[in-house]
């Protein structure tokens, strides 16, 4: 990938969800964050990469690890912000908080904190998708772990079964929370599980953004064809802890370091300006407007209102018929 | 095969032919509607309802799914959200277990947790109750597990017409509703109006009108209710049979209405009384209707045992006709 706004676009998206999430954190310490919060920091390439194969109609079921999957979709940032400070202007109405980010808008269907439970329903969209003549792809999102659910095969096998059109992304960070691959699966090569649903498999390097963003973009273009269900298998590296309660006692620190070497934006950023595909002055820039960005997401959660308790039992059921 | 009688212009079926006829009537009325779960299709369904639909519908429509009840009912609410229709039909409730986090984490809780954007009009069907020797795992009425969940709605037709006219409503409903179809009924046949139509799926139904006694049940027990509600009668004690019909949400009006009328209340419930819809039902009572009472309520439920395979044994942890008609000598003292 040469093309230099494209190139930008890629590096911008990474760049907003980081500086997103540190500010993420920073509220979390002041207590403007509360509940579960999961950092995607280290893994935005896959986010970024994949997200920017998709087109507008495409559905996306993400985890509860979505920040960087609703950014990527354009979800608006403050209002992803006002969500986890649970005001009424946040994309749930700040009934999800950060594991559950939803947008109709962008198609954005969650913010699932079932391990595993995002993927039938991707199922279930590929199916309606194929049922109603519409050429569109489900991206759904779930971390190695869930390789171990019952659901992550159950939905394997329908979707190959069935030929629908659902891109599979497992986004392989090496621990489920604090469990280690190895240390939970007797078969470690993701692939192999794919292949055995003869699926089109492939391992691709999650912290590398243009490898990503040309995986998903052949996978996409191959389901879009009639291909059925592809899966990639993102091999990424979460730099923060797990949540913010998690006191990263499963893995060396020297590990943690080690994969920093990696860094998706860093790498990005030091290849294109090699390339001369980005002048120091243009990152400068970027980091100047995506700064701007996020404290403008900040200030929009700041000014937030609370739902009025009266409201607590709407959305129990529909309030109007939407038929 | 149904009759027409046309003198009294109704028609006699069986409850298995009552909901065909409402799958059928459902595919042909909306193109979005399309059934699916395990041998629904070239099987026919395990219990005969969905026979001979794959030949009108083809296989697109009348979908057989892998033992996958997870898999599949997540694919129903996927579909749902997508734009389509379903009904899932799960074999039975014990293996809606394997799909309870579908059910409860995702349908239950998508449209709150997604600040009102994503509701999901799925129909869940799904066999019921004990009483032909299927034992323990094949035997469970867990109606009330599914009634204790915020987002969903629980339905149990109990009735010809209801079989029949039910589904309609729950598929208009733009939310997830549960139906339970209990299997000793599928092969009972009864009589409906030629012009029945749409019923709702909110409200109870008094069965029989009666003046001593409130009997509350639902599903395969209401039969049960009635039949001993015929034995009572002949003992001069007039009982009020009044079916659930829903039991999300319960239909408290009714509940409290027919119990401020007779006084006295026993509720027949097949699953357990622990922490079961019967307690939710006494619990109403107590809160509404508290000083209507004449008498301690009593409750008719399964006895608290995995359900037995040797038929006398699984006679007697189920309610019966003698069980229900004792009960009520009790709260009339007679």
């Amino acid at each position: 990938m040469t093309d230099r706004d494209q190139s930008h676009a890629l590096l911008r998206q990474m760049l907003m969800i980081r500086r997103f999430e540190e500010k993420c954190a920073e509220l979390y310490q002041a207590e403007k964050i509360r509940g579960f919060l999961h950092l995607y920091i280290g893994e935005e390439a896959v986010a970024a990469g994949v997200i920017s194969a998709l087109q507008p109609d495409d559905a996306v079921v993400a985890t509860y690890r979505e920040h960087g999957h609703a950014l990527a979709l354009g979800v608006d940032a403050g209002r992803i912000m006002a969500e986890m400070y649970g005001n009424v202007e946040g994309v749930s109405m700040g009934r999800g908080g950060s594991m559950h980010l939803f947008d109709a808008g962008k198609n954005l269907y969650g913010g699932n904190a079932i391990v595993g439970g995002g993927l039938p329903l991707a199922v279930g969209f590929g199916l309606a998708d194929r049922m109603q003549d519409r050429n569109n792809v489900t991206a759904v999102f779930f971390g190695e772990g869930a390789v171990a659910e019952g659901e992550f095969h159950e939905a394997m096998n329908l979707a190959a079964l069935w030929h629908l059109p659902v891109l599979f992304c497992c986004e392989n960070n090496l621990y489920a929370m604090g469990t280690a691959l190895d240390r939970a699966q007797t078969q470690t090569r993701l692939t192999l599980r794919a292949a055995s649903y003869e699926m089109p498999a492939w391992e691709v390097d999650g912290m590398d953004v243009e490898v990503v963003a040309e995986a998903a973009g052949n996978a996409v273009q191959s389901i879009r064809g009639g291909g059925g269900p592809h899966f990639l298998e993102l091999r990424t590296y979460r730099f923060r802890a797990h949540s913010m309660f998690d006191p990263e006692l499963y893995r060396d620190k020297s590990e943690v370091e080690e994969w920093k070497h990696s860094d998706p934006i860093a790498a990005y950023r030091a290849r294109l300006e090699e390339a001369d595909l980005l002048a120091p002055e243009e990152w400068d820039q970027m980091e100047a407007e995506v700064m701007v960005e996020v404290r403008a997401a900040v200030d929009f959660a700041e000014a937030g209102t609370l739902e009025p308790i009266e409201d607590l039992k709407r959305f129990v059921h529909t309030e109007e018929v939407v038929r | 095969m149904t009759v027409i009688d046309s003198r009294d212009a109704t028609v006699t079926l069986t409850y298995r032919e009552a909901v065909r006829e409402a799958i059928r009537d459902a595919m042909l009325q909306d193109d979005r509607v399309f059934l699916m779960g395990e041998d629904v299709g070239r099987y026919g369904g395990c219990y005969a309802v969905s026979k001979g639909l794959i030949d009108e519908f083809g296989e697109e429509r009348i979908r057989d799914t892998p033992l996958s009840e997870s898999g599949f009912v997540g694919a129903g609410i996927g579909a749902a959200l997508g734009g389509m229709r379903p009904i899932v039909e799960v074999m039975t409730v014990n293996f809606s277990l394997l799909a309870l986090d579908q059910i409860v984490n995702t349908a239950a809780l998508l449209l709150h947790m997604s600040g009102g954007q994503f509701n999901v009009p799925i129909v869940i069907r799904m066999a019921t109750g004990a009483g032909r020797q299927l034992a323990a795992q094949h035997s469970h009425s867990l109606e009330g597990w599914y009634a204790h969940v915020p987002g969903l709605k629980v339905v149990a037709p109990a009735t010809i017409e209801d079989a029949r006219w039910m589904l309609s409503t729950a598929l208009a409903d733009p939310d997830p509703v549960i139906m339970f179809e209990h299997a000793a009924m599928y092969g009972m046949s009864g009589e409906m109006a030629v012009d029945a139509g749409p019923v709702d799926i909110n409200t109870a139904r008094v069965r029989r009108i009666g003046e001593d006694v409130t009997i509350v049940t639902h599903g395969g027990s209401l039969w049960k209710s009635l039949e001993a509600a015929d034995a009572l009668a002949g003992r001069g004690i007039s009982a009020e049979v009044l079916d659930l019909r829903s039991l999300r949400p319960l239909d408290t009006d009714a509940i409290i209405g027919s119990v401020a009328k007779t006084h006295r209340l026993v509720v027949v419930d097949e699953g357990w009384k622990t922490a079961g819809l019967s307690a939710e039902i006494v619990a109403l009572v107590t809160e509404h209707a508290m000083w209507e009472l004449d008498a301690p309520v009593r409750r008719v439920c399964g006895i608290e045992v995995p359900i037995p395979y040797a038929k006398h044994l699984e006679e007697a942890s189920i309610p019966q006709v003698e069980g229900i008609v004792a009960a009520v000598h009790d709260v009339v003292g007679s």
